[in-house]
């Protein structure tokens, strides 16, 4: 497990959620960081769904098909990045060749989709498979319906997020889920200093070690502002 | 490493005739859940008070596992869905 220290050196966001009166949950998104978590839940429902919820992307952000994308890396479209050393990557395309988290197919062949449906059983195929088959449509059909959840409560264009106490549990869990397959694609390990020092010096996967990092933080906020 | 169950719910079905040999649901050690977030679904899932779920939390995190619940396996396997649901990395054993 993993426990966030020393958060006001994150690069992309404010301050994360905070609690409302009533229970539930508010938070703030530039539009540029609207874009980026549409894409990634966007993202993840295809990983476990197998479906595209191509029709709830922002305009402009349609994946794939040779398209450009549009609005989602023009300047003045997509508002500029907060401020920090690392811009938000919000092409939908450069997203999705980041992380590929769309291009699987069964549990065994792609450990982010394994994390997210493991094994029941471990050490016995034959009831992990039993398992399985009682459950992981249920399971992925869950996460599909957290992640619409997210897509129909942060708008295209970022702003103030109000979500009320059942909305935000699905925003935990879809939040956790992309985090769980960011986390496997970018190989994290517990220790946040050794990642963020990875993330400074660059490379391929610096911006993802970013993204990373300020979903730990929204996520982190969540929970705080849940309990 | 102690890994007793936290619960000693018996099998509850009549037709389970085997004496009592509880299943148990663990939860394994990831890097990407969140101290907090784990805890919280803890309290969530089993009703646990936040003090009984932080050490459980801190058994999972220092220890690798901890067995979270335990009972007839039709509970235990009932228990693993839901946590699979909020992203925890769990399992089923028979305590054995």
């Amino acid at each position: 497990m993993s426990e966030p220290e020393g958060q006001e050196d994150l690069q992309l966001a404010g301050s994360g959620f905070r609690r409302v009166r009533g229970g539930g949950a508010t938070a703030r998104f530039a539009p540029a960081e609207a874009i980026l978590l549409r894409n990634l839940v966007g993202q993840v429902a295809e990983l476990v769904g197998g479906e595209s919820l191509a029709e709830d992307r922002p305009p402009g952000a349609q994946p794939g098909a040779g398209e450009p994308a549009g609005a989602g890396d023009s300047p003045g479209a997509g508002g500029r990045p907060p401020a920090g050393e690392e811009a938000i990557v919000t092409d939908s395309s450069q997203l999705e060749a980041m992380f590929a988290l769309s291009d699987s197919a069964t549990p065994p062949d792609d450990p982010a989709l394994a994390r997210l449906l493991p094994d029941a059983y471990p050490d016995d195929p034959a009831a992990a498979g039993e398992f399985r088959r009682y459950t992981e449509s249920g399971l992925r059909s869950g996460k599909v319906a957290a992640a619409r959840t997210v897509l129909d409560t942060l708008p295209e264009d970022g702003g103030r997020v109000r979500l009320s106490a059942d909305q935000a549990q699905a925003w935990l869990r879809s939040l956790n889920d992309i985090r769980l397959a960011l986390g496997v694609r970018l190989e994290v390990t517990e220790d946040r200093d050794a990642m963020l020092e990875r993330a400074s010096q660059g490379g391929s996967q610096a911006a993802g070690l970013w993204i990373y990092d300020w979903l730990t933080l929204l996520q982190e906020t969540l929970v705080e502002a849940l309990w | 490493m102690s890994v007793a169950p936290v619960e000693l719910d018996q099998p509850k079905s009549s037709e389970d005739t085997t004496p009592a040999m509880p299943w148990v649901a663990i939860v394994w050690n990831d890097p990407v859940n969140l101290m907090s977030y784990v805890t919280y679904v803890f309290q969530q899932v089993f009703g646990y008070s936040r003090k009984k779920a932080e050490r459980l939390m801190m058994d999972v995190h220092h220890k690798g596992k901890a067995v979270v619940a335990a009972g007839a396996r039709e509970e235990m396997e009932r228990d693993v869905e839901i946590l699979h649901g909020y992203g925890l990395w769990a399992t089923v054993r028979h305590d054995s």
